[in-house]
């Protein structure tokens, strides 16, 4: 299981909680499983996420492994000028 | 500042050459956008609303296709139904629907065989409007009563109860608040306001369109990003993304302002009505700021908490921001870049993208953070005047750095903050002098860069030159920055290196020249598609020399037998491995594709010194002093002119530049003489440091250095005013009649 | 159409012919009529000073004067600055000095600028941000242009 953090507006999408446990090897697995666990989140994970995995910003790169002991948030899109 | 120990080997890089395309763009040569003609090409010009809010009642194109020379006319009826999400946004954007939700939104456009004539067609298209109530300003648009711009525009993130015109909602933070206040000595709370500024690149939108009845085609566009010109125009269209190929002109400025499309598939659709003849179209400078960018108009509420000897304890923001009659507004950069210079236990932002009736809003350098900077940079600088404190070292004592949970969730890697400050503390600028009414402002700002997919390519030809295909535009001579890598990697002379931006047709998808990342993930990949070919140069010498590959190394542009076996050989150059490739197994090229991932924000600091006359409130900038991390500076001429003209933005920003809507929702500054930017005689020369902490994540620890520039101007001239003449203004921009108002009130008071 | 004016003038030296829509501008016929497409448009109001040109040695907006007014004048453009290979030094300084990013208001700022060292070769930087504030530059902050164009300056006292 890895620990994901989300941002303060998800609460109400998984349980009230702000950190979720959810199985999975890959930026992809968390997601998939992230929505399979709490399918509120689907909106959310479909317009658009960033998801940083220990320190390092990983946009859309489903295949970027992640380990049990990963720290893990989920963030805003970003977008640059 | 060379804090890399590796930089005293780097033998190019740090360089300043002139840039490749310097010959082409000093003599007139360089193709722009509204530089091409064809044979047989059509003219293409826009119908547009000149109303804020109305309902579109009848379009009635008659008369126009009756002038001689007219060749098609198109309304949002030749365009596909049933998209969604931000592709119908972007179709709503470019030709509107039932409603025109903007002064400026295009409800028609024609093609004509002269410009002239396109120009005199638009005006015959007759169009009957309903006018309809509008409301422009952010705060506004939530109120209760306010006009609606779009029922059911809302996405999942905005709770129940809120206006309909409030589309996204943001609410992300950690700690606890009511704990940091308590521990604070000062809290301070202050509202804010900044207007809607625009890009304004000199270069007004300009295309080239040709479509066949086949639904193939190309265009030709001054873009900051081709692919994504191409799937958003062909998405508006509902055609295959790869029918079209879009080759990048020349860009004469973008900002982020030419990462998406406005009008360019209108040239694609009046090409296929028109059939298939290539339409072009230029737009005016009215045409620009009516319905092109701006950023954002913010409203922002910021409480703080400071302990005496200036930590800061707590923070808490809400900021409302309207980008236009679409979501998009940048709130949700805003809520995590806020107060992401500091170290804050307790923090939280509260975000609210808001529509009104103005143009869709677009990125502009560093999107949503200036308005953030300004708010929360002013209010510390308050905070130090109460507590007696040093406004550097009070940063200094709270600045995030290496290891630092940033205030958005994940901890800082290696960062250049302190160093910013450091080296803002003991520029002799902050020793000199200041006389009446003149005043110095401090601030910081951020930027967190970008990596995205990137494809790249280099060729070496038989002379043993090298050619560099990237596919991001240059807009501030990266050509120069890639060959500086490039030339670095190879070890061979910079003059050897050339560089092409390629089209859609040559390579794999690219993001645009945007979010710092040119210079970062470009030439990430030049130098991984560099090293591919470097390999296979060596492969070719250990053919030659009967030994294995891993016996071989380069060096200075040459391989070289290295290792106990490898035997006694003479170094194989460049040229010569080049010259006899055709017949030691064909070309040798290398590429990379990839998302790069290492990219690292770059902080900086600002110190402006300001005199305000009293007499008339007019602000003069006496001097300005930039410092920022650039990670390494590859070409440090350019990285300068980074930071040069993020701070030119700013200041215009701060002081000039606003939005300005009438009572009928019509915008009243739609050309350069009253959208006011900086001119030459507006500004002094602007010092500039480098800090170079190198990022980890690039080969020579380059971190994009674009956008930080713009962040911090906007606080440090608010900071400097307040210096200089005890006022603190709130609300942006910081004009002459705006301060002579406040320094009135003020006398009137005191 | 019919109500085309015919227009005998000089560009860059040589002589050139047009003809025009009484309503095209200067800087219409000079980018689409004879294809001097380095004189570029920003605004088409006289602000931006992209545009710039020299007509009979007065620099003016090419924007602002309409083609037909061109019939038996003498104009200058970026395009006619260097001499042949040779690049005219406020070329040569830009580049150096990486005064240009873009460079979409390169062409205007040279033209600009060699028409204020023909008239004052020693300007102070005082005069010089105050004559070229009709030139708009949105990328560089203006401090590496100005500091070319003294340089170039400096260059051209010296070989005088």
């Amino acid at each position: 299981m890895v620990e994901v953090n989300l941002w303060s507006s998800l609460r109400r999408f998984a349980d009230g909680q702000d950190k979720v446990d959810v199985p999975g090897k890959t930026v992809g697995e968390l997601l998939d499983n992230l929505v399979a666990a709490y399918p509120g989140l689907a909106p959310v994970i479909k317009a658009g996420v960033s998801i940083s995995v220990d320190g390092e910003i990983l946009p859309a790169v489903k295949s970027a492994p992640v380990k049990p002991d990963s720290e893990v948030f989920l963030l805003q899109r970003m977008k640059g000028g | 500042m060379a804090l890399d120990g590796k930089t005293s080997e780097y033998k190019q890089i740090g360089s300043t050459p002139d840039r490749p395309d310097g010959l082409d763009k000093v003599t007139g040569r360089a193709r722009y956008g509204a530089d091409i003609h064809v044979p047989g090409m059509l003219h293409g010009a826009v119908v547009r609303s000149p109303h804020a809010h109305a309902k579109i009642i009848k379009i009635d194109a008659t008369k126009a296709l009756a002038l001689k020379g007219v060749k098609a006319v198109v309304t949002r009826a030749d365009f596909p139904e049933g998209l969604e999400g931000e592709d119908w946004n972007l179709q709503e954007n470019c030709m509107a629907g039932e409603k025109a939700l903007y002064d400026g939104h295009a409800v028609a456009a024609v093609a004509a065989t002269s410009a002239l004539i396109a120009r005199d067609a638009a005006k015959l298209v007759d169009v009957t409007y309903e006018v309809l109530p509008h409301v422009t300003d952010v705060d506004a648009a939530m109120q209760d009563g306010a006009p609606i711009i779009r029922e059911g525009a809302a996405d999942y993130s905005v709770p129940e109860g809120m206006h309909p015109n409030v589309v996204r909602y943001f609410d992300t933070g950690r700690g606890d608040l009511d704990k940091g206040f308590a521990d604070a000595d000062l809290v301070v709370e202050r509202s804010y306001t900044t207007e809607a500024a625009h890009q304004g690149y000199i270069e007004p939108h300009a295309c080239m369109g040709q479509m066949g009845a086949d639904g193939r085609g190309e265009m030709w566009v001054c873009t900051q990003g081709h692919w994504f010109i191409r799937r958003m125009s062909t998405a508006v269209l509902g055609i295959e993304t790869t029918n079209i190929r879009v080759t990048p002109s020349e860009i004469g400025g973008g900002f982020g302002g030419k990462t998406t499309i406005t009008f360019e598939p209108l040239s694609l659709a009046l090409s296929r009505a028109a059939g298939g003849k290539p339409v072009k179209m230029v737009m005016s400078r009215a045409e620009v700021l009516r319905s092109t960018g701006p950023t954002a108009s913010a409203s922002m509420d910021i409480k703080m908490g400071m302990t005496k000897d200036g930590k800061i304890t707590a923070a808490h923001g809400t900021f409302r921001m309207q980008g236009g009659a679409f979501p998009g507004a940048p709130v949700d950069v805003t809520t995590m870049l806020a107060f992401a210079n500091y170290n804050i236990e307790h923090v939280h932002h509260i975000g609210y993208d808001v529509l009104t009736n103005r143009p869709k809003q677009a990125a502009y350098r560093a999107p949503g953070a200036p308005m953030a900077a300004f708010a929360v940079e002013s209010t510390i600088d308050e905070m130090c005047r109460e507590l007696g404190l040093d406004p550097i070292n009070t940063r200094l004592k709270n600045a995030a750095r290496d290891g630092t949970r940033s205030t958005f969730g994940p901890k800082f890697g290696p960062i250049g903050l302190v160093e910013s400050l450091e080296a803002a503390r003991d520029h002799p600028n902050m020793q000199a002098p200041l006389g009446p009414n003149q005043g110095r402002g401090i601030a910081s700002g951020y930027w967190m860069n970008w990596g995205g997919e990137t494809s790249a390519s280099v060729a070496m030809s038989e002379d043993g030159t090298v050619t560099v295909s990237v596919g991001t535009p240059d807009i501030g001579g990266s050509r120069a920055s890639m060959a500086l890598m490039a030339a670095e990697a190879f070890g061979i002379k910079y003059e050897d290196v050339r560089v092409n931006i390629s089209d859609t047709g040559a390579l794999g998808v690219n993001e645009p020249t945007h979010g710092s990342r040119a210079t970062y993930a470009s030439g990430l990949a030049t130098i991984k598609a560099a090293e591919e070919c470097i390999g296979k140069m060596c492969q070719r010498a250990a053919d030659k020399w009967g030994i294995d590959v891993d016996a071989v190394t380069w060096e200075d542009g040459a391989a070289k037998p290295s290792g106990p076996n490898a035997g006694d050989h003479d170094p194989l150059t460049i040229g010569e491995i080049c010259a006899e490739m055709g017949e030691t197994g064909g070309p040798i090229s290398g590429h990379y594709e990839g998302s790069p991932t290492g990219f690292s924000g770059s902080f900086g600091t600002h110190v402006v010194d300001v005199e305000v006359d009293p007499e008339t409130g007019h602000t003069t900038v006496l001097r300005y002093l930039v410092v920022q991390d650039a990670g390494k500076a590859i070409h440090p001429a350019y990285v300068e002119g980074q930071f040069q003209g993020g701070a030119a933005q700013g200041i215009g920003w701060a002081l000039n530049e606003e939005y300005i809507y009438g009572e009928d929702g019509r915008l009243q500054n739609p050309i350069f003489l009253d959208y006011r930017i900086p001119v030459a005689s507006d500004l002094p020369m602007i010092d500039t440091v480098i800090v170079e902490v190198p990022n980890p994540g690039h080969p020579y620890g380059v971190r994009g250095v674009g956008e930080t520039g713009i962040t911090p101007p906007l606080p440090a001239l608010a900071n400097a005013i307040r210096s200089a003449t005890g006022l603190r203004l709130t609300g942006l921009p910081m004009t002459p009649p705006k301060i002579l108002a406040a320094l009135k009130a003020h006398g009137d008071n005191g | 159409m019919s109500n085309k004016i015919h227009v005998t003038t000089t560009v860059n030296g040589d002589e050139a012919e047009f003809l025009c829509d009484p309503r095209e501008t200067l800087l219409d016929c000079l980018r689409d009529r004879l294809h001097m497409t380095g004189v570029k448009e920003g605004c088409g109001t006289g602000d931006c000073g992209a545009c710039s040109v020299t007509v009979d040695g007065r620099l003016v907006c090419s924007c602002l004067m309409l083609g037909a007014e061109a019939e038996g004048k003498e104009i200058a453009t970026v395009e006619g600055m260097a001499d042949g290979d040779a690049l005219h030094p406020l070329q040569e300084k830009f580049i150096e000095h990486a005064a240009l990013q873009c460079g979409i208001c390169t062409p205007g700022i040279l033209v600009a600028s060699e028409a204020l060292l023909k008239k004052n070769p020693d300007p102070t930087e005082e005069e010089l941000r105050y004559w070229l504030a009709g030139n708009l530059c949105r990328c560089t902050g203006y401090d590496k242009i100005i500091r070319a164009v003294m340089d170039a300056a400096a260059e051209m006292r010296e070989a005088s």
